[in-house]
């Protein structure tokens, strides 16, 4: 064996990796050329130098950048719950389920739901993300499809309440459900770092049938019963 | 003229970033030579058998990922098979395979941490480290679009797996496949032949073969030492008898044997894969029979699985309710540091950490 042959292997591979190219994602931005900024300000690279002479100037030198967004997986169990008031019938399997006991809920009598017709209103569903460890057992437990995973993960806060997610803010946060368990969303092909889906119906996998149709068959129908009774 | 020296007392830990988590050492030198070391654990001690008592046994499979954070695919096996025992539930084929792809994937990330970091203790710094988690990285993505969590996978569920993989895992799983073997080459080329590596690893911390049975220790540092044993082969479980692997065994049982082992067992690991990917058919990946809330019936169960590190296995008392009577885990990690005073007595100053790294434990399992 001639001595210092090993090192010499070795240092060829730290070479080629040297050479090769990066692994590394920058996050949450990167420096980009002249070539960059004028793609994504979304003009050609002459037209970026005539027209907006100081911004290529600034990326020759170095200093643009853009923002970069990692690509996640479609089954990404992110922070930020999404949750369909309508879908949800208060029946709180999802707190049961929760190893944590993170998820409160409170409910009163009152109201029409996409599922089962009457049922609890919910005045309270706060998420403690703060406590929370993202198991998404309760995504599994939800009967309902109304509780899903989102995809979010930037949710640094300086206080801790605010990590709370209580009802108004699930209401008011883009839905963005992650398809983990959902297996009616892996099949249209959905993804949620390109689209939302705002439309309930379309998050369940359960029967779509139109909100008419469901008052009649549970609200309405029950009314006359319920009048021939009297 | 020799020096004299006296002994002196060097408390290393628990916050030492060698130690690999918090772990204390009450090291006794004299001048460089190890006279004597006290291993003292219990920092990081979550008490998570006892929560396990007051939780059902889908949602200890969420604390089973906490135990040894850098294998969870392989803790929750082992625990899933001994509550399948202990319910008699019988998984589908597909959930079965599914299983071990996973569990294969996770021993090459836990053994690509287990060699990198025990480079990074040999001083070389970076660049081994930086390569093996960039093919580390590769896997855990695989795991994302698995169970969309990269390392808290909580992947399995009794009787099966919660859902089969996603269509774009098999094309990324291929890819992986077929470039792993080159970058374990890599490896080979940048490690296995170094000189500095033969000369710092070569004969150190070398402990035999009965002493090793004698302290129950088993995975790659068992057989580093020439004896063959693994719990596929021995007493296999899942599909593992279908499937043909060797054991890469080394004799010299010294650092640089715990270290070629582990290289060895990631290519088998990739053969496994390979095996499973051949059987594996299409099919319902968990029975529509198992009830969200499992009661076993009173009895107990235990199901030792080889993890990377060794034997990991659950022993589960079960008294008939949704929530085991007692669980009691058999750490690899623990039992397999219970020989660190051997190894180290007689060693210098420089090879502690790199005898502690070549051991590769994992703090949350040593004190769970
Ligand atoms: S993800 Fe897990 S910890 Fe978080 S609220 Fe759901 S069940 Fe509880
Ligand atoms: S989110 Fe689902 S499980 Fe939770 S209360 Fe609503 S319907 Fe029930």
């Amino acid at each position: 064996m001639i001595y210092g042959l090993g090192l010499a292997k070795g240092m060829g591979v730290t070479l080629k990796t040297l050479l090769g190219p990066s692994f590394t994602v920058q996050y949450p931005d990167r420096r980009v050329g002249i070539m960059g900024a004028a793609k994504a300000a979304g003009i050609s690279t002459p037209g970026l130098i005539f027209k907006r002479p100081v911004k290529a100037l600034r990326a020759v030198l170095g200093f643009e950048r853009i923002a970069v967004m990692p690509t996640q997986a479609a089954r990404f169990r992110g922070n930020e719950f999404t949750w369909y008031e309508d879908r949800c019938t208060g029946c709180a399997s999802c707190a049961k389920y929760c190893p944590l006991g993170i998820i409160k809920i409170v409910t009163a009598p009152g109201g029409i739901n996409m599922q089962e017709g009457e049922s609890y209103a919910i005045e309270t569903f706060d998420i403690d993300t703060g406590r929370c460890m993202f198991c998404a057992l309760c995504v599994e437990a939800c009967p309902y499809d109304a509780l899903h995973m989102g995809s979010e993960f930037e949710r640094g806060n300086y206080v801790r309440m605010d990590l709370v997610l209580t009802k108004e803010d699930l209401i008011a946060a883009p839905k963005r459900p992650s398809t983990w368990f959902r297996p009616q969303m892996e099949e249209s092909a959905y993804s949620p770092f390109a689209e939302t889906l705002e439309d309930m119906k379309q998050a369940g996998r359960h029967e779509t049938p139109s909100v008419e149709q469901l008052t009649k068959r549970w609200v309405e129908d029950r009314r006359t019963d319920e009048s021939v009774e009297d | 003229m020799p020096l004299k020296t006296e002994p002196i007392t060097i408390n290393v830990g628990p916050q030492h970033p060698s130690t690999h988590g918090v772990f204390r050492m009450r090291v006794t030198f004299d001048g460089e030579e190890v006279i004597d070391v006290e291993p003292i654990f219990g920092y990081l001690h979550r008490g998570s058998e006892k929560l396990a008592e007051s939780r059902t046994y889908t949602q200890i499979v969420t604390l089973t990922d906490r135990m040894d954070y850098v294998a969870s695919m392989t803790n929750n096996m082992s625990f899933i098979l001994s509550v399948e025992k202990l319910a008699g539930i019988v998984p589908p084929p597909r959930g079965v395979w599914l299983r071990m792809i996973a569990a294969e994937l996770q021993r090459i990330a836990s053994h690509l941490v287990a060699t990198g970091f025990f480079l990074q203790d040999l001083g070389a710094l970076g660049t081994p480290l930086i390569l093996m988690m960039r093919e580390r990285e590769t896997i855990l993505e695989l795991f994302e679009r698995l169970c969309g969590a990269r390392i808290t996978n909580s992947y399995m569920r009794p009787g099966g797996v919660f859902m089969d993989a996603p269509d774009d895992f098999w094309p990324a799983l291929n890819r992986f496949l077929s470039d792993m073997p080159h970058r374990i080459d890599e490896y080979e080329d940048l490690i296995s032949g170094n000189e500095i590596v033969a000369a710092r690893c070569d004969g150190v911390a070398v402990v035999d073969s009965q002493t090793l049975i004698d302290a129950s220790v088993t995975g790659p540092m068992l057989r580093a030492s020439g004896i063959d044993w693994d719990l596929r082969h021995r007493q296999p479980y899942e599909y593992y008898n279908r499937v043909k692997f060797n054991r890469p065994l080394a004799t010299t049982s010294d650092n640089y044997a715990r270290y070629i082992v582990r290289i060895h067992e990631m290519r088998e690991s990739l053969g496994i894969i390979k095996q499973c990917l051949e059987q594996i058919e299409p099919g319902p990946v968990r029975p529509e029979t198992v009830p969200a809330l499992i009661r076993p019936p009173a009895g107990d169960s235990y199901v030792g699985t080889e993890c990377p590190k060794g034997e990991l296995g659950f022993y589960l008392v079960s008294d008939g309710g949704v929530a085991p009577y007692r669980c009691k885990v058999r750490a690899p990690s623990l039992i397999n540091l219970t020989l660190l005073r051997e190894m180290l007595i007689g060693d210098k100053l420089a090879d502690l950490f790199v005898t502690f790294g070549s051991i590769d434990i994992n703090m949350g399992e040593v004190d769970r």
